[in-house]
């Protein structure tokens, strides 16, 4: 999101700014039209992240009885996330403030109207942009919690969430707060998004517990494909996630597109392999996790880092996160259901860790601020990671805690062993006739 | 009569009905069904956690014939639907007191 400004589309942004004020078109002046088509289109792709690619991607993995109540979860979310965020998040988030939150400025995003800029592209565009962000990232929590809690509990305390956990993340790193002040490198959100969300899942879990069977009963996912399906989504709008981050249609978004797709496509053949080697049997379902865990790596970096460090996050990436599903679900036998924390927690941390030696042109990165080497710079980044998983698992614990005042967290045991589908939606994913 | 209940491998089915078909039975019926027997049942893995499905899917294969078709079909099934490995299946035979063609109302023998 911290755009690198580059000199050159400075000055001929600058160049055409003044032709076109000398044929007194000054309203529009500022709006780059090419920076505001491309962020058009990834808002579009960001948005089908979420709908329905994480939606179809989750729904694969869970039992069959409850696949309607996952999609479900999805569809409200991102309805109810857009309009908190019209109403006050964005305000928060991105306005005035102080180090540590935006201000009311902008409530009900009065301040924007149709000519207001930001930066190259309209405000009214960058806030939807964000707003796509703002979706995915509590919707990637579902996979904390799926098959056992209370369609109701999820809403209200994801609403709290938004605006006590993600509002003040989103400011310090983007909107001009603390984490920005320290110099700190996410470029697509792998604090703003991944770590907090994995963090947050994993909270969620324990303090929802397990589900009712688990480890030793729970069914396997009931349709790799829809799986399959919803992975390969989320890997096409990821380009609008990282290389849309840009806010341009330039360079830089080019080579975020690029490092992207490789770490993407590294972190998948890592993955198969080390099944096929552990199991003796490449999967479907590992290969498509391992991309996955391969986007949240690379995140952070993506508009920071070349080729190499594409390759070299895909690699790590693929690598930790298989070993953080096998501790946590292994041995932990802690019920992050869909391994959220072991692939966008970890990914996310490890991108914002090594993307202080990745950027640097030792690894043909883009080079760090001035002042700062690759180690001062990892420094930066830990102390961000340190301060936002705090922060995190603090305030996840208690809005739970304060939701359980209002609505249990679970379902009841009979809703849960007959399925969330039709108890909880009075709907059937599957008929058979 | 005889009532045969064959349970069968999913993928024998075309091979069951070929066989079944040369020797002149007229219909059979199949249907989906999970079940277990000696193969106990099979295990699949899903990001490194072990899942182990105790019913595995089959097909029921259900036929009704003239007593001196028995031993025919009986061997017809035997040969179809052996690959010689664990979960080939079973065959069952019943004797059947009645039949019936709704349409007609033909009975017994005619009705097969």
């Amino acid at each position: 999101m911290i755009c690198f400004s580059n000199f050159f589309n400075f000055t001929k942004n600058f160049l055409i700014i003044v032709v076109f004020s000398i044929f007194s078109y000054p309203a529009f002046a500022d709006i780059n039209n090419g920076d505001t088509a491309w962020v058009l289109t990834s808002t579009a792709l960001v948005l089908f992240m979420t709908l329905p690619g994480l939606a179809l991607f989750y729904a694969g993995l869970v039992n069959s009885k409850n696949v309607v109540s996952v999609l479900m979860q999805h569809f409200a979310l991102a309805c109810m996330v857009s309009v908190i965020w019209v109403i006050l998040g964005y305000s928060l988030a991105f306005s005035e403030g102080n180090e540590w939150i935006g201000g009311f400025s902008n409530i009900f995003m009065n301040a924007i109207d149709v000519n207001s800029p930001s930066g190259s592209i309209p405000e009214s565009l960058f806030a939807t942009f964000q707003m796509t962000f703002a979706i995915i990232t509590p919707a990637l929590m579902i996979g904390a919690f799926v098959e056992r809690i209370k369609f109701s509990a999820m809403l209200i305390f994801l609403s709290m969430w938004l605006l006590v956990v993600y509002v003040p993340v989103t400011h310090w790193v983007w909107g001009g707060g603390i984490l920005s002040s320290w110099g700190t490198m996410d470029f697509a959100g792998g604090i703003v998004v991944h770590a907090t969300a994995g963090t947050a899942a994993l909270v969620t879990a324990l303090t929802l517990g397990k589900r009712r069977g688990f480890p030793k009963s729970i069914t396997p996912p009931h349709s790799p494909i829809l799986t399959m399906i919803g992975a390969s989504m989320l890997w096409i709008g990821w380009f609008g996630f990282n290389a849309g981050s840009a806010l341009g249609a330039n360079g830089g978004a080019g080579m975020a597109m690029l490092v992207t797709h490789i770490s993407a496509a590294t972190a998948s053949l890592v993955w198969m392999f080390i099944e096929w080697r552990r199991f003796g049997k490449p999967s479907l379902i590992g290969i498509v996790t391992g991309m996955v865990a391969g986007l949240a790596t690379v995140t952070p970096a993506s508009g920071y880092i070349g080729v190499p460090g594409g390759l070299v996050l895909g690699f790590f990436g693929g690598l930790f996160c298989y070993l953080a599903v096998d501790y946590i679900r292994g041995k932990l036998q802690i019920d992050d259901s869909l391994d959220v924390f072991a692939v966008h927690g970890v990914g996310g941390i490890l991108g914002t860790l090594l993307v202080a030696f990745l950027a640097t042109s030792t690894f043909s990165g883009l080079g760090l601020a001035e002042g700062q080497t690759a180690v001062s710079q990892f420094f930066v980044q830990l102390k961000a990671v340190v301060l936002t998983v705090a922060w995190t698992s603090i305030f996840t614990y208690l809005i739970l805690k304060i939701t359980s005042f209002i609505v249990p967290l679970r379902v009841d045991e009979q809703e849960e062993i007959e399925g969330l589908d039709l108890r909880s939606h009075g709907e059937k994913g599957y008929h058979s006739d | 009569m005889k009532y045969f209940i064959a349970i069968i491998k999913p993928f024998k089915l075309d091979d069951v009905r070929n066989a079944l078909t040369e020797i002149g039975v007229e219909g059979l019926t199949a249907s989906e069904v999970r079940g277990f027997g000696r193969q106990r049942g099979q295990t699949e893995i899903y990001r490194g956690a072990e899942y182990s499905v105790s019913f595995v899917p089959k097909l029921k294969i259900e036929i009704a014939v003239p007593d001196e078709m028995q031993e025919a079909v009986h061997e017809a099934l035997l040969q179809s639907a052996s690959t010689g490995q664990i979960g080939d299946g079973k065959i069952f035979v019943l004797d059947l007191h009645s039949a019936t063609r709704i349409r007609t109302g033909e009975t017994e023998n005619n009705a097969l």
